[in-house]
């Protein structure tokens, strides 16, 4: 049942307890109590609201940052990672194979925000040898979710 | 000018579906329950490997069985799914859809007068396939009771000498319904006493919720007999392609092949090479669409119960048939009476043969958002002509 659970809440985690019972066929007290234990064994980390911005009219900005650092001998890549993270303007950050370490996920108010923590937090960090940033420009898709496109049912009315 | 039209064809009737087709059409903000197709998209890699075909210039006939290719894919997912094994080069034929395997099935196998046993409520077109093709169609009413199984006490009144085909019309279309292994085993134990064949349509083969599907075909001595059809439309949700096959004894492919290659030359080319993709890649989206149409099955057996409406728990496509017979009306009225004061349209039992008379069809390949709307109001429907009683 948890892969079935965590499939239907990744997608909608408001859906009414209720209904995720008849749905996946058991009982209510189930589901309330496997939540609980995902809860409690960090399988789930916690239950956020996907927001398209653009249609707030708040200005955002977010960028993608590749950053190439000097790993730290006995801490590998995760004291450099742990300094990055720490920031609030920062929303994710991975660990990446191939031409790059780290792949750090920004979001700031305006360009010159982002561009300045860059340039004055990123860059300076002893262990970081150099960064390259991407703005992003119009998101079409996240978290699996298509932005801005409505479904539309094609289909024929009644069909045999 | 003398009349133009066969008096064979003429007398054929349109199909139940069709007038109620023609209200919902006139009704722009109806919410449909009515649609025998996946609300899905065909998955993404299949479509690619369609249009790649085209970009490669796939563009020409193919061989009039199939592509070979397909035809090995389907005899190896034939092994994997139901450890039947069939010849790719002898017994496979690639149709256009299901439904051509039907009538050129019927075609082949029917002398004139010879009958063919039609377990209803079931999909529209076996009946008129049998009479084109020269056949007496014998129905068989299936039976709530045991919710819409076919028995085979059932299966042996029917028969008579003239009897030559049972067509075994599961998972079903319209009721949900599915036979199990020991069902199957006591018809397929009469078809071999009687000498009967058997064309199995299990279209819906990958939309079971209890055990894995089990073919007629394997029960013991049924193989030979027994003409399997399946497609892609119900399991890839790719209707529009167009594309089924036919499985079964070599002496019965060839001719369904030579009919098939004077009708129709072969199978659409594009649909083919993205059906290869969907059987060797498309495990995976099956198990995702099943699991979604059974989680909106569970709900909507739920909702009914909680409604008051008797509906026994169907385990197969993605129908549910509960029964209207409290309500003292024909399955026509009450659908057009739900389709004009509440805006959603379901399809009368009746469509699929007089025995579906008290029932509806109530199609789940919506999202679950629009059968929670579409229930809200059939509940309203339902106590409102609770107090009009």
């Amino acid at each position: 049942m948890r892969e079935q659970l965590l499939k239907i809440i990744e997608r909608n985690s408001r859906i009414d307890l209720k209904e995720l019972a008849v749905i996946l066929g058991v009982e209510e007290a189930d589901i309330i109590e496997e939540l609980q234990k995902c809860e409690q064994e960090g399988v789930i980390c916690g239950y956020h609201t996907m927001i398209d911005w653009d249609k707030v009219g708040v200005e955002k900005v977010s960028a993608l940052i590749e950053v190439r650092v000097t790993p730290q001998r006995g801490q590998g890549f995760d004291k450099i990672a742990e300094r990055i993270y720490k920031y609030p303007e920062v929303h994710a950050v991975y660990l990446i194979s191939g031409g790059y370490d780290l792949l750090v996920s920004l979001e700031g108010k305006t360009l010159r925000e982002v561009s300045s923590f860059v340039s004055d937090k990123l860059s300076t960090l002893d262990t970081v040898i150099s960064t390259a940033t991407h703005f992003i420009l119009k998101k079409y898709k996240d978290h699996g979710t298509i932005l801005e496109k409505k479904y539309e049912d094609t289909r024929e009315k009644v069909t045999p | 000018m003398r009349n133009p039209l066969a008096e064979k064809v003429v007398d054929i009737p349109f199909s139940g579906i069709r007038k109620f087709f023609d209200i919902v059409s006139e009704m722009p903000d109806a919410i449909s329950l009515g649609v025998g197709e996946p609300d899905f998209d065909t998955p993404w890699h299949i479509r690619d490997e369609g249009i790649y075909s085209l970009e490669k210039g796939r563009t020409f006939y193919t061989s009039n069985s199939g592509l070979k290719e397909l035809r090995q894919e389907i005899a190896n997912y034939m092994k994997r799914r139901q450890n039947l094994e069939y010849d790719p080069m002898k017994e496979v034929l690639i149709t256009v859809g299901g439904s051509e395997a039907i009538d050129i099935g019927m075609r082949v196998m029917l002398n004139p007068g010879e009958e063919v046993l039609i377990p209803q409520p079931s999909y529209v077109s076996y009946e008129p396939c049998v009479v084109l093709a020269g056949g007496v169609p014998v129905i068989i009413n299936l039976k709530e009771e045991n919710e819409f199984r076919l028995t085979a006490q059932e299966l042996l009144d029917a028969i008579t000498e003239k009897t030559k085909i049972l067509v075994l019309p599961f998972p079903n279309n319209p009721t949900g319904a599915i036979l199990e292994e020991k069902d199957l085993r006591e018809i397929a134990k009469v078809c071999v006493e009687k000498d009967i064949f058997v064309m199995s349509d299990e279209i819906y083969a990958e939309l079971t919720y209890k055990e894995k599907h089990i073919s007629i075909a394997q029960m013991p001595g049924m193989q030979e007999r027994t003409i399997l059809i399946n497609g892609f439309s119900k399991a890839y949700a790719m209707t529009g392609w167009r594309l089924g096959y036919a499985c079964g004894s070599a002496a019965i492919i060839e001719q369904m092949l030579k009919v098939h290659q004077y009708a129709i030359m072969c199978a659409p080319t594009t649909s083919q090479y993205a059906a290869v993709e969907a059987l060797k890649n498309g495990d995976e989206d099956v198990q995702e669409m099943r699991e979604a149409y059974n989680q909106r099955r569970r709900y909507l057996i739920h909702a009914f119960r909680e409604m008051g409406l008797e509906c026994f728990e169907p385990f197969g496509a993605f129908y549910i048939f509960p029964s209207i017979q409290e309500f003292g009306m024909t399955s026509e009225e009450f659908a057009t009476r739900l389709l004009k004061e509440e805006k959603v349209a379901v399809v009368p039992g009746t469509a699929f043969g007089a025995c579906g008379e008290g029932f509806l069809r109530i199609s789940y390949a919506y999202s679950l958002e629009n059968l929670k709307i579409a229930i809200e109001r059939i509940g309203d429907f339902v106590e409102r002509l609770r107090r009009e009683q």
